[in-house]
């Protein structure tokens, strides 16, 4: 479907189709094999009023997937179970993937927008100890 | 699969069952419902016959009437076909989503039981909420009897389900005096009802998982006045596919149905043009004005909207004096229907006089004695030429006489 000229030509209800085309079993389909329709918001950025953006440190991440699943934008880029990185033009900053993030110290933090990655990740916090019973 | 239930020919039903009947005839897959006086007993009615395996779809009770026309929307988007009931302040609540279901062009059907509206809370019947929703980009239809209501409620989905129309639906009657006054209901059978609306057709519904769609989205100054605009255009055009149900149905029940409803009009002087039973009443009155020499008759407006702009200028080509009965309070200028007809009118060769009478709020008695006033106002101004009286006058009401312009 393209991009409508006029009032007359427009989907009534202002509905959008995902993809170009039909479909099928497009959830085991890779990302970059679907037919995606010129209004999928996916080639779209949505995230300009964001102002804390996440940073992903694969140092620390055991791919667990949490992130990837909570993200509310799908935001989280996994491909094969492996945690990739952080799609920018949709993710919102909501901060939830840091928020369900299990590992010590987070693979997942929150910085200010303008902060640059490789800054972030040197500024990265140490490991917590544990407290132990009593202390 | 369903019960089928045997009727009689001509069964005894007030306006509640005859709403409550058609929605189980036509067998809707999702009624999302909260219930509200005088609407209730149209859902209570339909639970039961849920209850008792006359119905397949779901009812499904939710919290609120926004809720409940929120459950539509998505029930609607998804593929199904949906109806719910109100009125009043259930109605006010639904009101954000009510421009939703019409954006989104989704076929729902709402069955209104009119009602006013509060402050002061009032349970009766006037056409406030009607009027609520004359920009919701529904279309409006107006019954004045439980036959109508039924006969109206019935063709409401084959109307708004049309692939060529789309659009949400909404079925007046007056509280109380129709939806709880019980009279003789002709209906059709079981299976002559569904025949006549047919089997749901979906249009982009999202259970369609071959085709992905997104309802609900967000357009700004770049989309927003061209999809709006193709929202009126479409629903300017439902008049077509309007009359074409209004001609099948009375092909197969013999009952007529026109956008603007004329009585008595062919060589009538002085029109009371009016909404609801109060169409009936007007009817009396006007045969009785008749004998006694007054050419009086009544135009009604069947379908509110898309409104028949030209049909009510038709209507009233030949008149001398026109009266509007707006059963709502108008909140600071002259009534919807005074506007309208002068709107429709103002663009033909006659230029009547036209009278504005604010009546009946809160469910106050309109009696034939006070539309016979009416009649005598018109008759001295269309004999005059002129108004005789002031433009706009409260009718029925208490205290000292009250009037504008």
């Amino acid at each position: 479907m393209a991009i409508t000229n006029g009032w007359n030509d427009c989907e009534p209800g202002s509905v959008l189709f995902s993809f170009s085309e039909e479909v099928q079993n497009v959830a085991t389909t890779p990302e970059k094999d679907r037919p995606y329709s010129v209004n999928n918001t996916r080639k779209y950025s949505v995230a300009d009023w964001r102002v804390d953006k996440p940073v992903h440190n694969e140092e620390f991440c055991i791919h667990c997937q949490f992130c990837w699943i909570y993200c509310p934008d799908m935001s989280i880029i996994s491909e094969d179970k492996k945690m990739i990185g952080i799609e920018y033009d949709h993710c919102k900053g909501c901060g939830v993937c840091v928020d369900v993030c299990p590992t010590n110290p987070k693979s997942l933090l929150m910085f200010g927008e303008q902060t640059a990655i490789d800054e972030a990740i040197a500024n990265w916090p140490a490991k917590e100890e544990k407290k132990k019973k009593g202390e | 699969m369903a019960d089928k239930m045997e009727l009689h020919d001509v069964e005894v039903w007030d306006g509640n069952m005859a709403f409550a009947q058609a929605l189980r005839q036509v067998q809707v897959d999702v009624v999302a419902a909260y219930p509200i006086t005088p609407s209730t007993p149209t859902v209570q009615n339909y639970s039961s016959f849920v209850a008792d395996g006359y119905v397949d779809g779901e009812f499904v009770m939710v919290e609120s009437e926004h809720a409940a026309m929120s459950g539509c929307v998505g029930a609607s988007a998804a593929g199904g076909r949906v109806a719910t009931a109100t009125s009043s302040q259930g109605l006010a609540l639904m009101v954000e989503v009510l421009y939703q279901a019409s954006g989104m062009r989704l076929p729902i059907v709402l069955g209104l039981v009119n009602r006013a509206l509060a402050a002061p809370l009032n349970v009766n019947g006037d056409h406030s909420d009607m009027y609520l929703t004359r920009d919701s980009g529904w279309i409006s239809l107006c019954s004045y009897n439980p036959q109508e209501a039924y006969d109206l409620m019935l063709m409401g989905f084959k109307i708004g389900e049309n692939h060529g129309v789309r659009l949400p639906v909404i079925v007046n009657q007056d509280g109380f005096i129709c939806s709880h006054t019980a009279q003789n209901v002709k209906p059709l059978s079981d299976d002559d009802a569904y025949a006549f609306v047919g089997e749901f057709q979906p249009k982009n519904d999202m259970l369609n998982l071959k085709k992905p769609v997104s309802y609900g989205v967000q357009t700004e100054e770049d989309w927003h006045f061209e999809h709006k605009a193709q929202q009126h255009n479409d629903l300017m055009k439902s008049s077509a596919v309007i009359k074409e149900v209004f001609a099948e149905f009375k092909e197969k029940t013999g009952r007529e149905y026109n956008l603007v409803e004329s009585y008595m009009m062919d060589d009538a002087d002085v029109a009371i043009v009016a909404l609801g039973t109060t169409v009936e009443s007007a009817q009396i009155s006007a045969k009785e004005m008749r004998a006694k020499g007054i050419k009086a008759g009544v135009v009604a407006i069947r379908v509110l909207r898309p409104f028949p702009f030209d049909e009510v200028a038709e209507a009233l080509k030949d008149v001398k004096a026109v009266a509007c009965m707006d059963r709502s309070a108008p909140g600071g200028t002259v009534g919807m229907l005074y506007n309208e007809v002068c709107g429709a009118l103002f663009h033909t060769d006659n230029k009547p006089v036209v009278l504005n009478y604010i009546y009946g709020l809160g469910g106050r008695d309109l009696l034939v004695s006070h539309i016979e006033e009416v009649y005598a106002d018109l008759d001295a101004s269309a004999k005059a030429g002129k108004a005789t009286v002031p433009v706009q006058q409260f009718l029925g009401l208490r205290g000292p006489k009250l009037s504008f312009f």
